[in-house]
């Protein structure tokens, strides 16, 4: 028996997707929304320290799993590994309902104006498809502000001034400082900067019919047991189901997008989760799978007018896979600076986000999520003790007493860093995996070096005894991980990117691409709340446009 | 490999007797009992033996090939299988291990370096992770660190105003 045709069909129930499906919904629109992985609770893998989507010894909590979903990363020297999830090659995010904003650590940045325009700001970069945005800051603020109303945010930005320009103040305050917090803003003022709260996608007040943050060490890579961290698993999903017009299918994986002769898309053809293939029509598909899988799926739907895959007449696809380059460093402390009061982030500064010398762009510093003891116990740096006595000391001497300072450094888009499709590998459901290849920009490596030692300034103003910095320092390997984005590049002219203005495939102009594979560059920041917003934005088009247009198959 | 797993005449899934005392051993100069208690009594050998049997299956081989090794390299030379060494001898032999320089025919085919810092690692998760895993032993490591256990998860915190930045 076939499925009902519907108006729009949503793969990927995550950042974008989430927000996609209830704004179409919300419009009248019937909508299918499909995630590949299941509707986990904080009863999963509860507070498991070894098994959670940022310490992933034992396996991720929240997908994919680790059996049946290999990928293919391609070393330096040309060699393919076939990787499972939790594998550093991976490039893994999350496999589950709100993807990664189930377990995420929540920081809801937006962008500043000269994200939008880096090509503008400093002229073009030999080496990398370094380009501006065709959006700038103001399109996408009034949704920057819808995501922090309707999906929540706390914090306050007010000293932040380099702050690009908001309509209205965040609708929730920020939890109160915890120790590191307190310790570290005297020094980043007396070092003449400019520190603020962090905003973060957490109640800190009763919001949105849910509580506020219980301060627990467990936040990052875990799913919040009295659910006050902000997903769309909590927010905008259970509003679409609630209009009636939207039926949401998890554990399903979406094989190819059917199109027909006239190169519309028609569906997505997916497995279900008994296993057996389906095919569900509609007439808008918008793929939000996160920028790995976007890509991935757009290749492996290839026809006799798409050989190369679905919209991708250009090779654009798969393209520019970006991350962001952590960087910073951990001070060591005579005094106490643990308070076992969560999240732990809660202090920012973006004084090195531009402007810097002898690099484009740069990153925020923020101290860091709680450091649970696995985590710490890996610390690696220069004299840091790796095992023996001397570690246990270690361990015991420093576990209270060590603030992380660290920021992800903007990454110049590489045009060989890339996702494609594996000749050989197939996933559990013979689908050809992601294969991940490429290298980094020297930019990013003057970044990391340069960021991490006004961390170590700003911990050693704040009385650090020690400081290990940290980061990149090889260029080797593509990036990507939890912040991937880049792959379905945004852009006016189609030989030169994958989707236009308002997330619309250039070749196909009822397939969507509305998630983080559409950045261009990535911003100095944590790229949730642009996707986030984005996806306010391009939904608010799609909207408008249907309701010009009815379904004609 | 997995046929290694579940034998009823010794009470690991998967270790040897000798292997379970050779890796307690490994472990307890990783993380070695003082004042608070080591890497063995935590049941470090615990939590690494039950994950040989599930998400650590791919390493069964290294762990086998690897403890005789460390055994091997012992007796060429000191004369004695490893648990049996004094702590000097033991920690002069880690170094080797670490630094691919411990003798023995199986590290010809078998990277010491590689197993070695397995071990370290499993060490300390065995050590310093989550109980419910077979190590962390009363959650003893987390005492040691100065968290409370059982784990107070959150609490319920009076905000001072004017503690705010900003």
């Amino acid at each position: 028996m076939s499925l009902k045709h519907v108006n729009a069909v949503v793969i990927g129930g995550g950042a974008g997707g989430g927000i996609v499906a209830k704004e179409l919904a919300e419009a009248g629109l019937s909508v299918v929304l499909l995630d590949r992985g299941k509707w986990f609770t904080p009863f999963d893998d509860r507070k498991d320290d070894l098994r959670n989507q940022r310490t992933c010894v034992l396996g991720n909590s929240f997908g994919p799993d680790e059996q049946r979903n290999p990928r293919v990363y391609v070393d330096p020297q040309g060699r393919d590994h076939v990787v499972p999830s939790n594998h550093w090659g991976y490039s893994n995010n999350a496999a589950c309902v709100g993807g990664g904003t189930l377990s995420y650590g929540a920081m809801a940045w937006r962008f500043l104006e000269k994200d939008f325009r880096l090509r503008s700001t400093y002229g073009t970069l030999p080496g990398s498809t370094l380009d501006d945005w065709p959006i700038s800051y103001s399109d996408l603020e009034p949704y920057y502000e819808k995501a922090e109303w309707e999906i929540g945010v706390s914090g306050d930005d007010s000293n932040n001034i380099f702050r690009a320009p908001r309509k209205r103040p965040l609708p929730m305050p920020p939890l109160s400082p915890n120790r590191e917090h307190q310790i570290l803003k005297p020094a980043a003022e007396s070092l003449g900067l400019h520190p603020f709260d962090i905003p973060m996608l957490r109640n800190s007040i009763p919001y949105n019919g849910r509580g506020a943050c219980m301060r627990c060490r467990w936040c990052v890579g875990f799913a919040c047991e009295v659910n006050a961290k902000c997903g769309t698993q909590n927010t905008v999903i259970p509003t679409a189901l609630a209009t009636g017009n939207c039926d949401l299918r998890s554990e399903c994986i979406a094989k190819e997008i059917l199109s027909n002769e006239r190169g519309r898309a028609t569906g997505v053809a997916y497995f279900d989760a008994d296993g057996h293939l389906q095919e569900q029509t509609a007439d808008l598909v918008v793929v939000s799978c996160a920028a790995i899988e976007s890509a991935r799926l757009l290749l492996n739907s290839k026809t006799h007018l798409f050989p190369n895959g679905l919209g991708n007449r250009y090779d654009w696809v798969g393209r520019n896979l970006q991350g962001h380059a952590y960087t910073g460093a951990v001070g060591l402390f005579e005094q106490e600076t643990y308070d076992d009061l969560g999240p732990g982030a809660s202090i920012a500064l973006c004084d090195f986000n531009h402007g810097n010398p002898g690099f484009i762009g740069g990153g925020l510093l923020a101290n860091e999520f709680i450091r649970l003891p696995y985590q710490f116990a890996r610390l690696r740096g220069a004299g840091v003790p790796q095992w023996g006595a001397a570690h246990k000391e270690f361990m015991r001497r420093y576990y209270r007493r060590n603030i992380s300072v660290m920021g992800p450094v903007q990454e110049m888009p590489v045009f060989e860093s890339r996702v494609q499709v594996d000749p050989n590998v197939k996933d559990h459901w013979g689908i050809p995996v992601a294969r991940l290849s490429g290298h980094r920009h020297d930019n990013d490596l003057l970044g990391t070096k340069f960021l991490s030692s006004k961390a170590e300034l700003w911990l050693k103003e704040a009385g650090a005894t020690q400081t290990i910095a940290f980061g990149a320092t090889s260029r080797d390997g593509p990036s990507g991980g939890q912040h991937q984005a880049g792959t379905c590049r945004m852009g006016n002219d189609p030989q030169t990117s994958v989707v236009d203005k308002f997330c619309r495939i250039h070749d196909v102009d009822n397939l969507y691409v509305i998630d983080g594979s559409v950045h261009v560059t990535n911003g100095g920041f944590n790229p949730v709340l642009t996707i986030m917003a984005i996806a306010y934005y391009a939904s608010e088009n799609l909207v408008k446009s249907w309701k010009g247009t009815h379904a004609r198959s | 490999m997995s046929g290694a797993c579940g034998r009823n005449q010794t009470p690991w899934r998967f270790f040897t007797l000798y292997e379970a005392r050779t890796l307690a051993a490994l472990s307890d100069q990783i993380i070695p009992p003082d004042q608070d208690a080591g890497a063995s009594w935590a049941g470090v050998v615990i939590y690494v033996d039950r994950q040989l049997c599930g998400p650590f299956e791919n390493l069964q081989t290294i762990y086998r090939r690897g403890l005789a090794g460390v055994d091997e390299s012992s007796r060429t030379l000191y004369g004695n299988v490893f648990a049996d060494l004094d702590s000097n001898q033991q920690i002069e032999l880690m170094h080797r291990l670490e630094q691919g320089r411990a003798p023995g025919a199986v590290w010809q085919s078998a990277s010491s370096a590689e197993f070695f810092s397995y071990v370290v690692d499993h060490t300390m998760q065995g050590f310093y992770g989550d109980p419910r895993h077979g190590g962390n032993r009363e959650g003893l490591s987390w005492k040691m660190l100065g968290l409370p256990y059982p784990p107070i998860r959150g609490r319920l915190r009076k905000d001072t105003p004017g503690t705010r930045s900003g």
